[in-house]
């Protein structure tokens, strides 16, 4: 045992000492491989589809992705128009509609224009048929003729609440579009021009309001909040980083190396991610800033201990190869437990999380690395002088465990205080604690699940502010489902259109459900149509015949970039119904999709019992449940593995398996806390525990290995263990911490929601574990061990002292 | 087949020089000699349009296409219109299109389209009585209703049944409806060809310009590219197979690819039949009813 870890201390001498002989070449070596590695973050781009964040083996994303391939795709732009005068069917407003109309097809990959103006209005005088724009000539309309026009609209089931308000007042005009998916410039290209024509119009009408929405500025907003955070939250971080090393190491040369090491991290992660050419979202753009915050620990800790070392009268190289030397394992374990931490993100089932755990593990092995060579090397080329203390401390064991706090008595008093209050108040604070974190954790079951796609932005993102405004008035929130009939031409089968029919009716009903999009409408328009406007005959065909004719006549009457093909398959076997919600909440959507499943059970034939729900919508509102329950897996497999570690890096099997309680319950207590403050997450919060485990493992291994270290080494008893602990690695546990839930409250000012939960979630998380590490364990252990004898394990001397 | 391109290209080379040498003639040539050049002949006919030369140019080339299809009076023909999505499935429709001449070159031909399968539209007939400019007479017959509906639409360039093709690149091609410019002459398989750029002249077109190849051996169209609102290429026909009927040219497989969405659509004809002996009286609304 002794032989292993003299074994390790060996290594880390030869390595650092090897580090400081041959620094220019070392830090030139290292510099440029990362520096080139680095280079890799060129190939990096932000993805603009929401569908990146669904595996391509996702059930929800496989059947909307079929839905699409057998109708039609809908990446569209919504333009929501206010006039001034809250009149649409008026001269001026009609005229900003037609403008807007014509000019949405110069919108790049546009493929459709919908708009009152454009409307295929049908209409029968005897036996002729009229298709023809619902606006034709606008010029020769008259008041009357408008006022018919508006009632035409609002009656039109098809057009009310999708494109008019039932008030008249606002109207809309749906761009869809086909983007080849060939570039990413493809996006960011349309919507520039559709801001345009957004711009133009508030220009040329004053007082008109036009707010642009849509799947395509959905996908836009993606790249947007990643900029955004980009050029936000990176440089805030380093701000924080660079006053925070300078604040506790009080030298520019330890600083600068610091600052060195987390932003070659940073880059070779982003690097690597790069030459796999993995492409960005908010979440996995998040990863500079884990890492920023995670990789200075490394740094800190063994700065820390060369500054007490030199403090000690050593040499600077002497002083640096002891740093090293004490810190190797500590760091070696705390890093490889928060990759693994990161690593279990893997079980996610959404890439972007995927990319966020491997990059960051990366920085954090690069990191790790980089601290045990690079750092060796650079101080001993930069200039560092540190005042000797002129005489040795009393507690000789403050050199070898480096993290004790050197000169600041104030600071070491403060934690013999600490110490002192857990050790007397040891089964006060056990229950107090214990309770505390019990009521907590009653609590998670009340969280909501919530991922509603818009309100991942803040409104710093104008689609956010924009989409909101539209959402006073139209439904945003699409569900597809996909109805199939019998055989071929089965769609006009009398029996299926009047249970077509009926559901549209049943989701029309629904109070979720802004606007129905359904055939069976148009069946019923065109029925009446052919029986000369006979209102009697607004309802579906009563034979097949006429139904398929019918609709032939519908396919010979539909204009330019309109076809059947986007509510009905190629064969006419199946067609598409759209139901468009409000603003629903996960759970209301969850509550109409089980509604909706009932009705079909109950009212469909057999054969159209395969109707299913789709659309993103569909997928958002599972995506916590699929992504929580795929990170359970990921979660336990990180524990299982972070308490082999523990139990190896304290030699210890009880007090391996005693660290999953400061462990596991700071994370359950987060998401009790949680429960309370904030009441709904979305999809980060099943990551949170996985990322968080691994980080806030590391300060119980800091505290739990001087406890041993205590007890078994100095055979000094759990009292006095407790407060060993408590000098040695106390303030470094509490810099540590300060530094960790700074760098993730960082990340809660970014305009991606996902990510700002999942900083303040896992802030949260280091919170109590602190709270845990420094009231709870030591008094549990207190508890459990105070009594006993101290026990002398067979010689395990842990021979790491001179 | 490399072996066997490379001796025909070369002794193409004398053709295409004197092509060259012919074509560079004509550009320096006065607009009369252009319409010399395009046969005026039968009455109703236009002059020649264009304010520069490779407008002008450009419409003598179509009109001479045009013109090789003058007076086949009337023809009848089965197709099949075979419909493809992006996923690759399929569906099928039989129809028989008539055709009626219009010698008029300011009038556009009459066509009957009936449709025979799927079985549910079976008897569904479709009178057209084209235009050059103004929306085109339309009646439809429904046999499940007995009637005949006239359809009042501006729409030409709305897809036709569900196909790709629109129902102005179905009807025959109208000289008068398009401006025209000369763009390059280029080899096109085994021909060389005429690049004619034409503009619609009509509202409501949805493209706003297509790109013709045309050949200078039969004067057929070989493919057109058209283009959208936005001028980008949005759909591609091919046509293959010429067969000549005593002087006419028809395409036997006829092909529609829409870049955008990836659908496609196949027009495969069947043995064409001229002369059938129809006149204007079996293109009258009338007429739909009895057609089965």
């Amino acid at each position: 045992m002794g032989g292993y870890f003299n074994n390790i201390d060996r290594f880390s001498v030869w390595l650092t000492e090897s580090a400081i002989r041959f620094r220019y070449l070392v830090v030139l070596l290292l510099v440029g491989v990362a520096v080139w590695v680095g280079s890799g973050g060129r190939h990096l781009e932000f993805a603009n589809n929401y569908r990146v964040f669904f595996s391509q083996d996702n059930p929800e994303l496989t059947a909307f992705e079929a839905l699409q391939a057998t109708y039609s795709k809908n990446d569209n732009f919504l333009f929501v128009i206010e006039p001034a005068d809250g009149q649409v069917f008026s001269q001026s407003t009609l005229k900003a509609v037609e403008y807007l109309t014509e000019q949405a097809w110069q919108i790049p990959f546009s493929s459709r224009v919908d708009s009152v103006s454009n409307f295929q209005h049908t209409y029968a005088t005897e036996d002729d048929l009229i298709v023809e724009d619902l606006i034709y000539e606008r010029d020769r309309l008259t008041e009357q003729d408008l006022l018919e026009k508006s009632e035409i609209a609002r009656s039109e089931p098809l057009l009310l609440n999708q494109l008019v308000t039932a008030s008249g007042q606002v109207t809309a005009v749906n761009v869809t579009l086909q983007y080849p998916e060939k570039s990413l410039t493809e996006v960011p290209e349309a919507v520039a021009f559709a801001r345009d024509l957004k711009a133009q119009l508030e220009a040329d009408y004053p007082g008109m309001k036009v707010s642009l929405t849509g799947v395509s500025m959905l996908n836009n907003a993606f790249t947007e909040a990643g900029m955004n955070d980009a050029s936000t939250l990176i440089p805030m971080m380093f701000l924080v980083i660079v006053v925070l090393t300078l604040v506790i190491l009080r030298s520019v040369s330890a600083t600068f190396t610091t600052v060195v090491i987390i932003m070659l991290s940073s880059m070779v992660g982003m690097g690597v991610a790069g030459f796999m050419g993995v492409k960005l979202t908010p979440i996995s753009g998040s990863a500079p800033v884990v890492i920023l915050t995670l990789a200075i620990a490394d740094s800190i800790h063994i700065l820390i201990s060369l500054r007490v070392a030199m403090k000690e009268g050593m040499a600077k190289s002497e002083a640096i190869v002891e740093a090293v030397r004490l810190n190797f394992l500590p760091v070696t374990i705390t890093s490889l437990t928060t990759i693994v931490g990161f690593l279990a993100l893997n079980f996610s089932d959404s890439p972007p999380f995927w990319h966020l755990g491997n990059i960051t593990a990366v920085g954090i092995f690069v990191a790790w690395l980089l601290s045990i060579t690079l750092l060796p090397a650079l101080m001993s080329i930069l200039p560092y002088k540190v005042k000797k203390v002129a005489q040795a401390k009393n507690d000789a064991s403050s050199v070898q465990d480096g993290h004790a706090s050197e000169g600041h008595f104030s600071e070491a008093h403060y934690m013999d205080k600490l110490a002192g209050f857990v050790i007397k108040r040891a089964k006060l604070l056990l229950l107090t604690i214990g309770t505390g974190t019990a009521v907590l954790i009653a609590f998670i079951p009340t969280i909501e699940f919530n991922d509603q796609w818009v309100e991942y932005f803040d409104e710093r993102i104008e689609f956010r502010t924009d989409s909101d405004r539209a959402m006073q008035y139209f439904g945003m929130y699409p569900v597809e489902f996909s109805v199939p009939a019998i055989g071929p031409g089965g769609v006009s089968e009398p029996e299926f259109l009047t249970k077509l029919e009926a559901f549209t009716e049943f989701l029309r009903q629904q109070p979720e459900v802004a606007h129905v999009y359904s055939i069976s409408d148009i069946m019923k328009r065109l029925n009446k149509n052919l029986h000369e406007d006979d209102a009697s005959y607004y309802r579906t065909p009563e034979d097949r015949e006429l139904s398929a004719q019918c609709l032939l006549l519908y396919e010979l009457s539909l204009p330019y970039g309109l076809d059947l093909n986007d509510r009905i398959n190629i064969d006419k076997s199946a067609t598409r119904v759209t139901a468009t919600l409000h603003n629903a909440t996960t759970a209301e959507t969850k509550a109409f999709l089980e509604r909706t499943d009932q009705w079909i059970k109950q009212n469909f034939p057999d054969y159209m019992q395969q109707t299913k729900p789709t659309s993103a919508q569909v997928m958002f509102t599972y995506i916590t449940e699929r992504n929580v329950d795929n990170m359970i897996g990921g979660t336990i497999a990180a524990i299982v593995v972070i308490s082999l570690i523990m139990m190896f890096a304290l030699r210890d099997l009880r007090l391996g398996l005693l660290s999953l309680v400061p462990n596991g319950l700071p994370i359950l207590a987060t998401f009790g806390a949680w429960a309370l403050l904030v009441g709904e997450v979305g999809f980060s919060v099943a990551t949170v525990a996985s990322i968080s485990l691994g980080i806030i493992v590391d300060d119980t291994v800091h505290f739990l290995s001087k406890y041993v270290r205590a007890r078994n080494e100095r055979q000094l008893t759990a009292a006095d263990s407790i407060r060993y602990a408590f000098r040695s690695v106390g303030v470094a546990i509490l810099v540590n911490t300060v530094i960790l839930v700074i760098g993730f409250l960082v990340l809660t000012t970014s305009a991606f929601k996902v990510n700002a939960d999942m900083g303040l979630l896992t802030a949260l998380a280091i919170g109590f574990a602190l709270i845990l590490d420094f009231l709870f364990l030591p008094a549990l252990l207190y508890v459990m061990d105070g009594k006993k004898q101290v026990t002398v394990s067979e010689g395990e001397n842990y021979a790491k002292t001179h | 087949m490399r072996k066997l391109i490379n001796p025909l290209l070369w002794a193409a080379t004398p053709v295409i020089a004197m092509g060259i040498l012919w074509s560079a003639a004509v550009l320096g040539a006065t607009a009369t000699d252009i319409v010399a050049y395009a046969q005026p002949s039968a009455s109703g006919e236009t002059a020649v349009r264009g304010e520069t030369e490779a407008q002008r140019k450009g419409f003598a080339i179509a009109a001479r296409s045009d013109r090789s299809d003058r007076g086949f009076k009337d023809n009848e023909v089965s197709l099949n219109m075979v419909l493809r999505n992006a996923a690759g499935e399929e569906s099928t429709r039989a129809l028989v299109i008539t055709t009626l001449e219009v010698p008029d070159e300011s009038m556009g031909d009459k066509s009957l389209i009936l449709f025979n399968t799927p079985r549910d539209i079976e008897g569904t007939a479709l009178l057209s009585h084209a235009k050059i400019l103004d929306p085109d007479n339309q009646w439809l017959f429904l046999p499940s209703l007995k009637r005949v509906k006239r359809i009042s639409s501006r729409n030409k360039s709305g897809p036709f049944v569900g196909s790709e093709f629109a129902f102005e690149d179905m009807t025959s091609v109208e000289l008068n409806k398009y401006d025209y410019e000369f763009l390059r002459e280029e080899i096109c398989g085994e021909l060389m060809c005429d690049v004619v750029a034409r503009y619609p002249r009509y509202e409501n077109s949805g493209y706003t310009k297509q790109v013709t190849w045309i050949d200078q051996q039969d004067f057929q169209v070989r493919k057109i590219d058209f283009y959208n609102r936005r001028d980008a290429l949005l759909k591609t026909l091919t046509l293959e197979d010429y067969r000549n009927y005593n002087g006419f040219w028809r395409a036997h497989t006829v092909r529609m690819v829409n870049h955008q969405t990836n659908k496609s659509t196949d027009l495969v004809y069947g043995e064409y039949k001229f002369n059938v002996g129809l006149t204007d009286s079996d293109f009258v609304k009338g007429r739909l009813s009895r057609l089965r």
